[in-house]
């Protein structure tokens, strides 16, 4: 299942570097680079097997917390592929603190010049009037994720299930964990 | 934006780090119907209104949008430390679950019931996303712009994303700039 590789400094180094300019690109999230990491980590330096690539992004966005820690997970796995622990935490900080480190200096130095001059006119056209297509972009995120490679004839009661929890939450306090509770259960037991 | 001296706000470096631990840990599926149910409605630190502006700022630029978010709330009550709080309140922990769940899912990942219930999870995170999408639509009964128009874009932007599958960079350039172009002319001072 795992390839056995040899990583020397100079590929961490590489690997943090290249992580750190996929940072610069993920507007949109993190998300929106994996055609590019999938180039790097998969094709061009093979430390990576399809699976192991894969299955990070499927448990990062099964599991709780936000799903850019699918970083963390492709290198944890390089590091397992090359045969030790003490190397899979190495990768798993590298390609987290490469991933987020030039995003985050960027926004916070952004964040921090546009609330020093929040009364300017343009800093607040921007603010205010980004608003309803980033209230657009949110449902149909959810339409998207909704409707992914599902045909309606026989996956209805998946249907069913998101348009209900979508009633739930916008008009109800129920907490969300009950709704994806119920949510697991139902898969589980075969309803949907 | 500044908080008014009356505002619940976060207590201290410690109450960010957990507030935002504890909230990663809830987000199965995308944490930002939960940043937006725990920050605006139940600890009331931001309003909608601010909420929307900030997840603005977030959205456009690079990095994971949640994470964005946690860090310019953060900043906001603390500065810098605050930020980092935020930062590594919404990692650290979840990071070390992931690996453990990555360390056992060959086990599991053939039974039938753990693939169901992760279907299952999926379809309601879905639904959550877009209920919170509709909620924040609220705000915009605020907006400086009459209410017709500011529906107007949202509806042709969920067609242009959702329906027709436009690359979600194309929709932001254009919409956003329209957006951003009247509701400049409509601030006029």
């Amino acid at each position: 299942m795992s390839a056995y590789i040899v990583l020397s400094w100079h590929d961490w180094l590489d690997l943090f570097v290249h992580y750190m300019l996929l940072s610069f690109m993920s507007v949109g999230g993190a998300i929106s680079t994996t055609p590019e990491m999938h180039r790097y980590l998969v094709e061009q330096h093979g430390w990576l097997t399809q699976t192991q690539f894969n299955d990070a992004i499927a448990i990062a966005q099964a599991a709780p917390g936000p799903n850019v820690l699918f970083s963390a997970l492709m290198g944890w796995a390089v590091g397992l592929n090359t045969g030790s622990y003490a190397a899979a935490i190495l990768g798993a900080v590298i390609t987290m603190v490469g991933i987020m480190l030039p995003s985050s200096v960027l926004v916070l130095v952004t964040t921090a010049w546009s609330h020093r001059n929040r009364e300017l006119r343009g800093v607040r056209a921007f603010k205010q009037g980004m608003a309803p297509l980033v209230i657009g972009m949110l449902v149909s995120t959810g339409i998207i994720l909704g409707s992914a490679n599902r045909n309606p004839a026989t996956d209805w009661p998946l249907w069913a299930l998101s348009v209900a929890s979508c009633l739930l939450i916008w008009r109800t306090r129920i907490h969300i964990l009950w709704v994806l509770a119920a949510g697991a259960i139902a898969g589980a037991l075969g309803l949907v | 934006m500044n908080p008014a001296p009356d505002r619940p706000r976060p207590q201290s470096l410690t109450d960010l780090f957990v507030s935002f631990t504890i909230l990663a840990l809830q987000g199965f599926g995308g944490v930002l119907p939960v940043v937006q149910r725990e920050v605006v409605e139940r600890k009331r630190w931001m309003t909608p209104e601010e909420f929307v502006e900030e997840w603005a700022v977030a959205q456009t630029m690079p990095g994971p949008n949640v994470v964005n978010l946690a860090l310019v709330i953060g900043n906001r009550y603390f500065g810098l430390p605050g930020a980092l709080s935020a930062l590594l309140g919404m990692l650290l922990l979840p990071m070390l679950v992931v690996i453990g769940l990555a360390s056992v899912y060959h086990h599991f990942s053939n039974l039938d019931a753990v693939a169901g219930a992760l279907r299952g999870m999926a379809a309601v995170a879905a639904g959550m996303i877009a209920a919170t999408g509709i909620k924040l639509a609220v705000t915009l009964n605020r907006h400086p712009l009459p209410l017709p128009l500011t529906l107007g874009i949202t509806v042709v932007s969920v067609i242009c994303i959702a329906g027709l599958r436009m690359p979600m960079l194309t929709v932001l350039a254009i919409l956003g700039t329209l957006g951003c172009v009247l509701t400049y002319r409509a601030l006029k001072p």
